[in-house]
């Protein structure tokens, strides 16, 4: 077992390396392919052989400690430099304060830093586990076509440095199996920051002004972070002796709230919550693959899981009350930002950052309830998130665009993809599926706790309502004739979509079997008390499910005997035209249709920059909670 | 009575109730402009006409969204008789509203274009005060289930009072009556061209028009939760509460769609999240 996990980190971090040094297309592909093939079964192995233990396993070696310095050693230089180099000196001063923290930390206390275990794994880990090893694997695949459309066709102009954009794929997936089963604190704090660095070099891929730009924002906010995390590290020690994250929950809060706070803090920004959430929007920049990767298996969702984790000792506190407050304050703001924008990725990314604000409230809640709640959305987030932005991606290559409003008329011209978009969308927003399912046990789970709060979450599913509907609106409509343009898509593009639709499916189908098999054990073990949907209601939604899912047999009436007519145009239409009509002057005309954004009302920036003093003035409570 | 006879009696009885009630709806309008108005059973020989009716399309897929619009239409307001979950009754009639918009949109003209927004806009404005009366009632009464619901022992009306009036609001809102119809108002007089309903005839129409009828039994049952613990109050009120209906509708223009929404929300502010502020703070 204990060798399972030492392997899930270690493989893709060795394929990683090996994938830096490759240049062929073809030995690339095969690596890929080989390596995501053995993570995912990996995983999946160690899921099945854990169904009924959570045991927690024990490495002492020390030389990976010292390696483990060393690296960290080796990205601070490498920060350092980067920040010299950019004139950035909030990133150098960040470097400075946590490597001299860690370095101090580490010589200091060397001795006395005996970790039991280092690694763990228990059922949430397992869930987050599958997530990482079979979505972000399924990115893989789909970035080996993508990525030679990328360059060949779009974006000649681009350096191809597809060597290290593999190599940092893989290096990410290895650290965020890192994350996910470190049990020493230290380990977990290298490989937080890990990601840190892999995302800073995969945002800024393209190598343009903006894209240098919104990378050195994103290392600039996740450093924060990530000192916060130290501090955190350094003040647990102080205060109970140990840096086992295992040990923390052993503790009374008095002992440990302080240091918890800080790890949330560094949660927050890493899941790009209101203060933080400006570098998620500018991960846009980069490659589709990236995106994906950053929104649905990876790096926001390590924010998210340690909040989780946290979640029991959050329970009723004052930083746990900061939290939530924090997450449903995002979640309004970003909603409704979301309904002023017509690109697409954008809709996208608010709309990860407004559930993840969700799921930081459940965390901040931290009842019972609550964790249950968040996990469920953690899984169905992270599967129609990423099947998203993989349409997403292929859509920008082939129309050239990625405003919504350019979208007209997909279900002819993308008429696979724009099925796999209506999945994905449907599977965001709309009963039975998941994220509304998730949506519903977070209601319920605030309701519980802070009934005040919930009107934050009728007010924010409000705009979510109006933005995905109108999406998918702008996909079924159709105005004249339109070309077949699927053409050209490449299988492993093919194989990831399809797989993540189907992927899709299941998880909604599954749905109690995910909560009682995996997520409910694991709050059991908690807080010796469980959350569950009612049978009664599995049954209804099972029905709904079974209802929605027989729509696509009506199109078998599809040729049954219906009038065909024009549209109506105020009876003005030009002969035979279902798209333009006569003016005033007896001229031909086309029409145009084009969705609302609400430019009048709601201005995207002022939208943020009132959440953003929110949340700030939320995280001065928070800190200030830590300090006194 | 078991929930399986509720909802025998439900699918059966609604669409007579719902076709009954625009009866009198138009009825009353007419009294109320002085016209002689319809007979009362003109909306089920409307209904009988339409299905008869050639049905013209533009796009050839667009009728089959309205019957999933009415088949979950009738879903949801089977979920409420049976006495189940009130938010899966939130959503339910969500998703059934969206096939319906659907429809609209696949259509592809413009006139059904701008009616989809425009109900998307009025569904945005009404959401959160329906989500908001769901959370309400389960503060004071402890569950979400409509048939523990209706046997609180109290009247929800007493501690509940602002809730009461913003769901009103919302009721004016999702029944598309005036000063909130612009998405397509009930009464073809008042707009030739029905937004939504622009490219839609015979059977669809006729579909649209039935699932109304159910929409309007289940909303009107919601009201009668308000009063459950004494039925025959319970009864007045509901149909007090669709006389005011018809009333407004009468008397007030329409509005445009941003103060809908921004009234709409001021109202759900201020009587539904007031409320529950007071309930709160009553209780610790």
């Amino acid at each position: 077992m204990m060798s399972a996990l030492t392997l899930l980190i270690a493989v893709p971090w060795a394929a990683g390396l090996l994938l830096w040094g490759i240049r062929s297309d073809r030995l690339r592909r095969a690596v890929v392919i080989g390596t995501v093939l053995f993570v995912a079964a990996l995983s999946v192995n160690l899921a099945v052989r854990l169904f009924h233990t959570g045991d927690v396993f024990h490495v002492d070696t020390h030389w990976i400690n010292w390696l483990m310095l060393a690296g960290e050693g080796g990205m601070a230089m490498y920060l350092l430099r980067v920040g010299w180099k950019q004139r950035h000196p909030v990133v150098v001063a960040l470097v400075l304060a946590q490597t001299a923290l860690m370095a101090w930390f580490e010589l200091s206390h060397g001795a006395e830093l005996r970790v039991g275990q280092n690694l763990f794994v228990d059922k949430f880990s397992i869930l987050m586990a599958l997530i990482n090893g079979v979505v972000g694997g399924l990115i893989c695949i789909y970035a080996l076509g993508y990525m030679r459309e990328f360059h060949d066709v779009h974006h000649p102009e681009i350096a191809d440095r597809r060597p290290m954009f593999f190599g940092l794929l893989f290096i990410f997936m290895g650290a965020m199996f890192g994350i996910i089963f470190a049990n020493n604190l230290l380990w977990f704090f290298f490989f937080w920051e890990v990601t840190t660095l892999c995302s800073f070099l995969l945002i800024g891929y393209k190598q343009t002004e903006e894209s240098r730009q919104n990378a050195l924002r994103a290392l600039n906010l996740n450093l924060m972070g990530g000192l916060a995390m130290a501090a955190g590290i350094v003040l647990f020690h102080t205060r109970a002796g140990s840096i086992e994250l295992a040990v923390l929950f052993q503790k009374t809060p008095e002992v440990v709230l302080a240091p918890v706070a800080l790890l949330a803090f560094a949660g927050l920004t890493k899941s790009a919550q209101l203060p933080f959430s400006r570098w998620l929007l500018g991960a846009m920049v980069a490659p589709t693959p990236v995106s994906a990767l950053l929104h649905s298996s990876t790096m926001v969702k390590a924010g998210l899981y340690l909040i989780l984790r946290l979640a029991p000792v959050l329970w009723g506190t004052v930083p746990g009350t900061v939290l939530a407050l924090t997450g449903a304050v995002t979640f309004v703001v970003t909603s409704f930002a979301a309904v002023c924008t017509s690109d697409a990725k954008k809709v996208l990314a608010y709309s990860t950052i407004a559930n993840l604000g969700l799921v930081v409230l459940c965390g901040g809640i931290g009842t019972y309830e609550a964790v249950w709640a968040g996990i469920l959305m953690i899984v169905f987030h992270a599967v129609a998130k990423c099947l998203l932005f993989l349409c997403v991606g292929v859509i920008e290559h082939k129309l050239h665009s990625r405003d919504i409003e350019k979208m007209s008329g997909l279900i002819l011209s993308l008429p696979r993809i724009s099925v796999f978009l209506q999945v994905g969308i449907a599977g965001m927003f709309l009963a039975p599926f998941g994220m509304l399912l998730s949506k519903w046990a977070v209601l319920k789970a605030v309701v519980d706790s802070y009934p005040l709060l919930a009107v934050f979450v009728c007010f924010g599913s409000a705009p979510t309502l109006f933005f995905w509907v109108k999406w998918l609106g702008k996909l079924l409509e159709v105005t004249g004739a339109i070309e077949n343009k699927e053409k050209g898509i490449g299988r492993g593009e093919w194989v990831a979509m399809g797989a993540l639709t189907v992927l899709t499916g299941l998880t909604c189908l599954f749905f109690p079997l995910i909560s009682s098999e995996l997520v409910e054990p694991y709050v059991m073990e908690v807080y010796w008390r469980t959350a569950a949907m009612d049978h009664g209601n599995f049954i209804i939604m099972t029905i709904m499910l079974c209802m929605v899912g027989l729509f696509p047999l009506s199109f078998i009436n599809y040729k049954r005997k219906v009038h065909v007519m024009d549209a109506y145009l105020s009876g003005a239409n030009v002969e035979r035209n279902n798209t333009h009509f006569l003016d005033a002057r007896g001229a031909a005309r086309p029409m145009t249709m084009r969705n609302y954004y609400f430019q009048d009302l709601l201005k995207e920036d002022q939208l943020l920059r009132g959440g953003l003093f929110a949340g700030l003035s939320l995280l001065v409570f928070l800190l200030g909670f830590v300090l006194l | 009575m078991s929930p399986g006879w509720r909802l025998v009696i439900y699918l059966i009885a609604a669409p007579l109730l719902g076709g009954l009630l625009a009866g009198v709806d138009r009825k009353l309008t007419a009294r109320m402009q002085a016209r002689q108005g319809p007979p009362l059973l003109q909306p089920f020989y409307d209904v009988i006409k339409l299905w008869n009716k050639e049905t013209i399309v533009v796009r050839r897929s667009q009728n089959f969204y309205i019957f999933f619009f009415l088949l979950l239409m009738i879903f949801t307001g089977g979920l409420f008789f049976a006495g189940s979950d009130l938010l899966l009754v939130v959503f339910a009639l969500t998703l059934a509203g969206i096939f319906l918009v659907l429809g609209a949109y696949k259509a592809s003209s413009p006139y059904s274009f701008l009616g989809a927004e425009r109900e998307l806009i009025q569904m945005m404005a009404y959401e959160p005060m329906v989500l908001i009366t769901a959370v309400s009632i389960y503060l004071v009464t402890g569950s979400f289930y409509v048939h523990d619901i209706v046997k609180h022992p109290d009247l929800l009306l007493g501690p509940l009072p602002g809730v009461f009036l913003g769901f009103l609001y919302a009721l004016e809102i999702k029944f598309r009556k005036s000063p909130f119809d612009f998405s397509c108002s009930h009464h073809a007089h008042q707009e030739l061209v029905r937004g939504l309903t622009t490219e839609f005839s015979g059977k669809a129409l006729a579909m649209i028009e039935v699932a109304h009828w159910y929409e309007t039994v289940l909303l009107l049952g919601w009201v009668y939760l308000f009063f459950a613990s004494v039925p025959i109050l319970g009864l007045i009120a509901t149909l007090a509460v669709y006389g005011f209906l018809i009333l407004t509708d009468n008397t007030f223009a329409r509005l445009k769609w941003l103060t809908a929404v921004k009234s709409a929300w001021a109202v759900t502010l201020a009587l539904g999240f007031g409320n529950i502020l007071t309930l709160t703070l009553l209780r610790y």
